[in-house]
């Protein structure tokens, strides 16, 4: 996908929450591309910066939230300069979204009908009655029996895997160019997760829409996503194909996150266990943000900070991939 | 199973009323209506070994744990603790005796502790009210003993539960479940609201412990791969029912009921193998209205009509007990077989 121009294109993010003790930097200096088509997973462990990264990037960030730097480009256009209104338009219509939690997604006092038909409307030039027809086509293409029955009922009426089978039909009603997912499946059940994955994937591919999946799950990722960005204390700690990532990771944190999972057909008496825990915001640590919990560190992991480099297939924020440096020497 | 059991569940069934208002029944001329949580559960756990429920949301997996340390008194059924039936102990004295020999380790570490106490304080309770220690120098010394226990530092005593992350306080919340020697500890979904990084720790440390002091479990969670790393005993649970227990191994390795089959398929494959899989529609139904015969005929491609009407019995399979007349009319390998090669090759 290098020749092709990318669906949305990230340029050195920057986050930044101003607070009375100073500036805490929630995403620091995040850049990755997305193409048409594609699934992007985004992974990490609380407080990494990965719904950060997703809000920043649709502009819905909680005040005093703000992008201090970097540029957002959806379909070479730049969005993140754009002003309130513009970018009104762009959010439902170019990029869609499927939060965690699909009832608070949904409004409680409208119908879910209503709610589809509305969000049609704003962004199509169509009438009331044929934004209706799509609307029940739509509930029927995400797997919800009965769509014309259903259109008409109210969100409580509806179980946790259909109401977020609703809120995908919302997110994709006006075909986006992209689609952000933030925990798309972490309050569901097993059962019904293993089939809103599989929903997600095939609609993307038949809507040719560019996905950005955020979760903490890396069982979700391998089963969906083609590329893979991990994340951590604010930063990018690898990125690169999934397969590879997950099978060969690169960089330490990925190496250890990856062992500290538990598997299935797996006898293991203990498992990875990387010392410590997630860094607050107020305390970064100099250099490399995973060094004091690294077991390969070496000496100037603690004063550089290492930016992406090429590692394999993917490329990670390590020094021990430093071959630059390696064959400067030579 | 030569030594007799830690703790043994017979027939255990718990009834919730969730009946409308008196008013609203009188007018609606409507009766009362029962939510049937924990339906007919029986197994047991060995001494020193873990016994793991697992199942989705509404199971009935957490009301087990929690009729196990005696927060819910049970409708119907036993729980038989160390040869004592709980339900015949007579007298406080007595009671707080069994008491101090089993403990509960909860979801939430951030609900679970008082957030004005001290640490101190909070792992003291037990040894306090239960009596243990009276001077207050030799029950410092044990709260540092046990915080060391657990991988914290003596010092941390001194702070308060905010002073910690979540996985610290999740080893506050195990320091506390030890304080009074228990030999049997239940554990509800002790890593769901942690990190995997995190979680790894806490499962480290969980078999250490039980390594070092002998204990057992019974472990509730709803992922499977952590089950899978802990458990020795496994049972699986739909509706309030246990629809199959036997050695974790070997359920895992060639799982019996529908449902387990399902479960097992439904795991995000971490190794992209891109196996085979059943496709299996539907969601779990209200357990106040749940449907007749086998609760999960609704959702299981192998159901007839014997399983709409019947409710199925659990039969012996080896060491392990299934509940689904498929397997008892041993028609179901045959039908999965069938079922699978039509399948569609992998989700991907």
């Amino acid at each position: 996908m290098a020749d092709k121009r990318p669906v949305l294109d990230v340029r050195n993010l920057r986050v930044e929450f101003p607070t009375r003790r100073g500036t805490l930097t929630a995403v620091d200096d995040v850049s990755f591309q997305v193409g048409e088509g594609e699934v992007l997973g985004v992974v990490g462990e609380s407080g990494a910066g990965k719904s950060i990264t997703g809000t920043a990037i649709i502009r819905l960030l909680e005040p005093p939230g703000r992008i201090a730097g970097g540029e957002v480009w959806l379909d070479g256009e730049r969005i993140d300069n754009l002003t309130a209104e513009q970018m009104r338009r762009v959010r439902g219509k170019r990029i869609g979204m499927v939060f965690q939690d699909p009832l608070t997604s949904l409004n409680p006092l409208y119908t879910v009908g209503r709610q589809l038909t509305e969000t049609i409307m704003t962004h199509q030039e169509l009438t009331e009655t044929q934004a209706r027809k799509h609307a029940i086509d739509l509930l029927g293409e995400v797997g919800i029996p009965a769509a014309d029955v259903r259109i008409d009922q109210y969100p409580h009426q509806f179980s946790g895997g259909m109401r977020q089978r609703v809120v995908i039909a919302l997110a994709l009603c006006v075909n986006p160019r992209m689609i952000i997912a933030d925990e798309p499946t972490t309050a569901l059940d097993v059962s019904i997760q293993a089939q809103i994955i599989k929903l997600l994937k095939r609609l993307c591919e038949e809507h040719g829409a560019a996905v950005m999946l955020i979760t903490h799950d890396m069982g979700v990722i391998a089963e969906t996503a083609d590329r893979v960005a991990v994340m951590y204390a604010g930063r990018i700690a690898e990125i690169g194909p999934v397969a590879e990532v997950i099978r060969n990771a690169k960089h330490p944190y990925t190496e250890g996150l990856m062992g500290s999972i538990p598997v299935v057909g797996h006898d293991l008496a203990r498992l990875t266990q990387i010392e410590g825990s997630m860094p607050r915001l107020t305390e970064i640590p100099t250099g490399c943000a995973f060094h004091p919990r690294c077991p390969k560190r070496f000496g100037r992991c603690d004063k550089q900070r290492p930016e992406l480099m090429q590692a394999g297939a993917s490329r990670a924020a390590c020094w021990l991939h430093d071959t630059a440096h390696a064959e400067a020497a030579e | 199973m030569s030594a007799p059991p830690i703790l043994q569940v017979d027939g255990l069934s718990k009834a919730f009323d969730v009946s409308a208002p008196i008013l609203r029944r009188l007018l609606h001329g409507e009766g009362r209506t029962y939510l049937r949580a924990v339906d007919g559960v029986s197994f047991e756990i060995p001494k020193g070994k873990t016994v793991s429920l697992v199942g989705e949301s509404g199971c009935g997996k957490s009301t087990v744990a929690r009729l196990v340390v005696g927060l819910y008194t049970p409708t119907e059924g036993k729980v038989v603790f160390d040869g004592h039936d709980m339900a015949q102990v007579q007298g406080r004295a007595e009671m707080a005796k069994l008491r101090r020999r089993f403990q509960m380790i909860f979801q939430d570490p951030y609900a679970s502790l008082n957030p004005r106490w001290r640490v101190l304080d909070i792992i003291a309770e037990p040894i306090r009210a239960h009596g243990l220690m009276s001077d207050d120098t030799a029950i410092a010394r044990r709260v540092g003993e046990l915080l060391e226990q657990v991988r914290l530092s003596a010092k941390d005593g001194e702070k308060f539960p905010h002073e910690f992350s979540g996985g610290q306080r999740q080893r506050i919340s195990i320091a506390r479940a030890l304080a009074s020697n228990p030999e049997f500890l239940v554990c509800d979904e002790p890593t769901s609201a942690l990190d995997v990084s995190v979680q790894a720790q806490i499962l480290n440390l969980m078999k250490d412990l039980q390594t070092e002091l002998g204990l057992s479990y019974l472990f509730i969670s709803h992922d499977l791969a952590v089950v899978y790393h802990i458990s020795d005993y496994l049972g699986v649970m739909y509706l309030g029912r246990l629809v199959e227990v036997g050695p974790a191994r070997e359920i895992f390795r060639d799982p019996q009921h529908p449902y387990t089959r399902m479960l097992l398929d439904a795991i995000p494959d971490l190794e992209m193998t891109g196996k085979k899989r059943i496709p299996v529609a539907g969601e779990v139904p209200s357990p106040i209205a749940p449907p007749p015969g086998c609760h999960f005929h609704p959702r299981c491609p192998f159901a007839n009509e014997r399983c709409r009407t019947e409710t199925p019995l659990p039969v012996h399979i080896g060491e392990r007990d299934v509940r689904c007349h498929a397997v008892e009319e041993g028609r179901l390998e045959a039908e999965v077989a069938a079922a699978k090669a039509k399948a569609p090759a992998a989700v991907a």
